[in-house]
C-alpha cells in the first residue's frame, strides 16, 4: 500500500539542474534513506515525493496512483521536518490532533487517535503544553505524531534528528526504528549523516550532485561499493584511496582499503610509516599515519595497540578486503 | 552595575534627565490643572479669579462634551477596525512574489509620509469635493448624483482620510510579521491538508496576533488626538458632528477664548486617555506574554 515510484524525475531551478533524472522504486514497508553530502539534491527529491515542489519532468507514481499533479495533502503522506514545524501557539494536543481536524474528523475520533499516538510515543503526560515548553526529543516526537494520526501511507522524514544533541540522536534513532517495526509502513529518512543511514536502514539510496551513485542494502554498500564516491562516504573513518604503483600491484587504477581493514604491526608489513595523531576512543584506536611515499593513511586498531606519536609502524592491507578502481572511478570486482 | 558603588553612581548619572523629564511633563500638567480652576477668559485679562470645579462643570454638561467623546470613540475604532483588516489583506498581497515588489512597497508606504493637513486638503478637494472632485466625477459618470461627503457624512469621511493615511503603517508591521513566519510551518500545514483560508487562520492569524496588537496600541495613541484632519476638512461640523475630545478643547480654547474651560477639558481627556490606556496595557501584557 505505501510503495513509491519514480521515474525520470528531474527538477531544474532556471538553467541550473538540482536533479537531472532519478529513477527509485520504493518498496511498500521499506525504511529507504536517502543520504549524501549537503546540496546533493536529496532534501529536494524528498519534497519533490511530498509535493511540496513541482518536478520539472517525469512521474511519481505513489501506491500505484499517479500523483505527480496531487497537492501535498492529497498524497496520503506526512512528512517531519527539520525544525518540527509545529505550531507554536496550540498545544500538543492541537499540533496532534490538527490534520485529523483539516480532514473534518469527529470530535471523539480526534481525541481518540491524538490520544493512542500519545501514549505510543510517551506524550501523554504532555498533552496540555506549548510546544516551547518541551524539550528537543519531546518537539520531536510530537512532530512524529502529527505524522502518524493520519495512518499515511509513508511517512518522509527531513533530517529530523539534526536539532538534536548527540545522546539524544541515538536514543530517537532507536524509537524511530523502534516505530518502524511496530508500524510497518514506508518511511523515506533523508540526513546527511552516514551513521544513522547505516543504522536505520533497509535500502539506503546514496546521492551526490542530483544523481544516485548507488542504492542497496547497507552492508552491500559497505561491502561492494560501486564507485570510489560511495567507497568514500560510507564508513567511518573513511576508506584510504591509494593510487599509482602499490595499486598497480593489485592491477587497479586506485585501490581502497578501509582503516579496519589494516593489519598493524610494529616489526613489519608491506608499507612503513611514521604516527601522526592517535585518537584514542577506549575501545579502538584511530591512527593517522605517515607512510612513506603515499601519504596519510587512517588505520583503526584496538585500544590496546600502545602507540603514540612519532613511533614507526607498518601497514599491511588484508588482501580479500581491498576495493580495486579504474581510471573513472567505478568499482573493477 | 554589579556593586553597590556603581549602582549609585549610576542613579547619580541618570538623575538630571530623570529630573528634566519629570519637570517637562509636570509643569504643564500643573498650569493646566491649575488654570482648570480659575475663571479665565481671553476677552477678559486680569479678571482671573478662583471659579472651583464649575469649569468642569460646564464642560461636562455640554451637549457637544458627549458627542465628542462618541465621535473620539468612533473615529479610533472606525480606524482601527479599517487599517487592521485593510493592513492584513494588503500584507498577504504584498508577500506574494511579484515584479516589481521594491516599488510597490514604497507606493504602499507614501501615505504615510504625507503630512496630515496636506493629505486631508488633498482628499477634501480633490476626492471628496461635490463639484470638482474625483468621486463626483465618477458618480456623474454613471448619471448618479455626487455626494457632498463633507457635509453629508463629515465623521465617516474624517475617519476614511485618517484611516488612508494610517493604513500603510498598519501594513508594513504586518507585513514584516507576516515575512517572519516560518516557511516549514506552511509547509507542514500544507502536508497536513489545510487550505489557503484553514492555514489563515490557524497560522497566520495567531502568528500576527503580537503584530496586530502593536499597531492597535501605537495607533490608538495617534487616533485619540486626531486633530489637523478635522480643522482642515470639516472644521468640526457641520455643528459638532465631527468633533472630537481635541477639536472641542480647541473650540472652547481659541474660538470661545475660555481657557478655563478648555483646561478642564484637557484634564478630563487626560483622565479618559488614561483609562484607555490602563485598558490597553492589560490587553498588550496578556499578548506578548503568551
Amino acid at each position: 500500500m505505501g510503495s513509491i515510484t519514480l521515474s525520470k524525475v528531474s527538477k531544474v531551478f532556471g538553467a541550473h539542474a538540482v536533479i537531472p533524472s532519478i529513477d527509485l522504486d520504493i518498496n511498500n514497508g521499506e525504511f529507504v534513506v536517502f543520504v549524501g553530502p549537503s546540496g546533493c539534491g536529496k532534501s529536494t527529491l524528498l519534497r519533490l515525493i511530498a509535493g511540496l515542489e513541482d518536478v520539472s519532468d517525469g512521474e511519481i507514481v505513489i501506491d500505484g496512483k499517479n500523483a505527480t499533479e496531487l497537492p501535498p495533502a492529497q498524497r496520503g503522506l506526512s512528512m517531519v521536518f527539520q525544525s518540527y514545524a509545529l505550531y507554536p501557539h496550540m498545544s500538543v494536543r492541537s499540533n496532534i490532533g490538527f490534520p485529523l481536524k483539516m480532514a473534518n474528523e469527529d470530535k471523539a475520533v480526534i481525541d481518540k487517535k491524538v490520544a493512542d499516538a500519545a501514549r505510543v510515543l510517551n506524550l501523554t503526560d504532555y498533552l496540555d503544553r506549548k510546544p516551547r515548553q518541551l524539550s528537543g526529543g519531546q518537539r520531536q516526537r510530537v512532530a512524529i505524531g502529527r505524522a502518524i494520526v493520519r495512518q499515511p501511507k509513508a511517512f518522509l522524514f527531513d533530517e529530523p534528528l539534526s536539532n538534536l544533541d548527540a545522546a539524544l540522536r541515538v536514543n530517537m534513532r532507536l524509537e524511530i526504528s523502534q516505530l518502524h517495526q511496530d508500524l510497518k509502513t514506508t518511511m523515506v529518512y533523508v540526513t546527511h549523516d552516514q551513521v544513522e543511514a547505516m543504522t536505520m536502514a533497509d535500502k539506503i539510496v546514496v546521492l551526490n550532485r542530483g544523481r544516485i551513485e548507488q542504492v542497496g542494502s547497507p552492508l552491500d554498500l559497505y561491502h561492494k561499493p560501486d564507485n570510489l564516491f560511495v567507497a568514500g562516504f560510507i564508513g567511518s573513518p573513511r576508506m584510504n584511496f591509494v593510487s599509482g604503483a602499490p595499486a598497480a600491484a593489485y592491477q587497479a587504477h586506485t585501490m581502497g582499503i578501509r582503516p579496519e581493514h589494516l593489519v598493524l604491526s610494529k616489526e613489519n608489513g608491506t608499507w612503513a610509516g611514521t604516527v601522526g595523531v592517535a585518537e584514542h576512543l577506549g575501545s579502538d584506536t584511530f591512527l593517522h599515519v605517515n607512510v612513506d611515499n603515499i601519504g596519510t593513511m587512517t588505520a583503526r586498531v584496538s585500544g590496546d595497540f600502545a602507540v603514540t606519536h612519532g613511533d614507526r609502524v607498518f601497514l599491511t592491507p588484508d588482501p580479500q578486503r581491498v576495493h580495486r578502481f579504474d581510471d573513472k572511478g567505478l568499482a573493477v570486482r | 552595575m554589579a556593586t553597590l558603588h556603581t549602582r549609585s553612581a549610576a542613579r547619580l548619572m541618570i538623575a538630571p534627565s530623570v529630573l528634566l523629564l519629570l519637570a517637562w511633563m509636570i509643569v504643564p500638567l500643573a498650569m493646566t490643572i491649575y488654570f482648570s480652576f480659575l475663571r479665565y477668559n481671553l476677552l477678559m485679562p486680569g479678571m482671573e479669579e478662583f471659579a472651583g470645579f464649575s469649569n468642569y462643570s460646564y464642560f461636562l454638561t455640554d451637549p457637544a462634551f458627549f458627542q465628542a467623546i462618541f465621535n473620539t470613540l468612533a473615529i479610533v475604532l472606525g480606524v482601527l477596525f479599517i487599517t487592521v483588516v485593510g493592513g492584513i489583506a494588503l500584507a498577504l498581497l504584498l508577500d506574494q512574489p511579484m515584479f516589481g515588489q521594491g516599488i510597490v512597497r514604497i507606493l504602499v508606504i507614501a501615505p504615510f509620509l504625507i503630512m496630515p493637513t496636506v493629505a486631508a486638503l488633498v482628499w477634501k478637494n480633490m476626492f471628496m469635493n461635490p463639484v470638482n472632485g474625483l468621486f463626483a466625477w465618477i458618480a456623474k459618470l454613471f448619471g448618479l448624483q455626487p455626494f457632498d461627503f463633507l457635509a453629508n457624512a463629515p465623521l465617516m469621511s474624517v475617519i476614511l482620510i485618517v484611516a488612508w493615511q494610517w493604513l500603510p503603517f498598519a501594513t508594513l508591521i504586518l507585513l514584516t510579521a507576516l515575512q517572519s513566519l516560518d516557511e516549514e510551518q506552511k509547509e507542514a500545514a500544507q502536508m497536513d491538508g489545510a487550505g489557503a483560508w484553514s492555514r489563515f487562520i490557524y497560522l497566520v492569524l495567531p502568528h500576527l496576533s503580537r503584530a496586530i496588537t502593536v499597531v492597535i496600541l501605537i495607533q490608538t495613541i495617534f487616533l485619540l488626538s486626531v486633530f489637523a484632519e478635522i480643522l482642515v476638512t470639516t472644521n468640526g461640523g457641520p455643528g459638532t458632528q465631527s468633533t472630537n475630545l481635541t477639536f472641542l478643547v480647541y473650540a472652547q480654547a481659541l474660538l470661545q477664548f475660555d481657557v478655563g474651560g478648555a483646561s478642564a477639558g484637557g484634564i478630563i481627556a487626560v483622565i479618559l486617555a488614561n483609562i484607555v490606556a490602563f485598558f490597553l496595557m492589560r490587553m498588550i501584557g496578556k499578548t506578548l506574554e503568551a
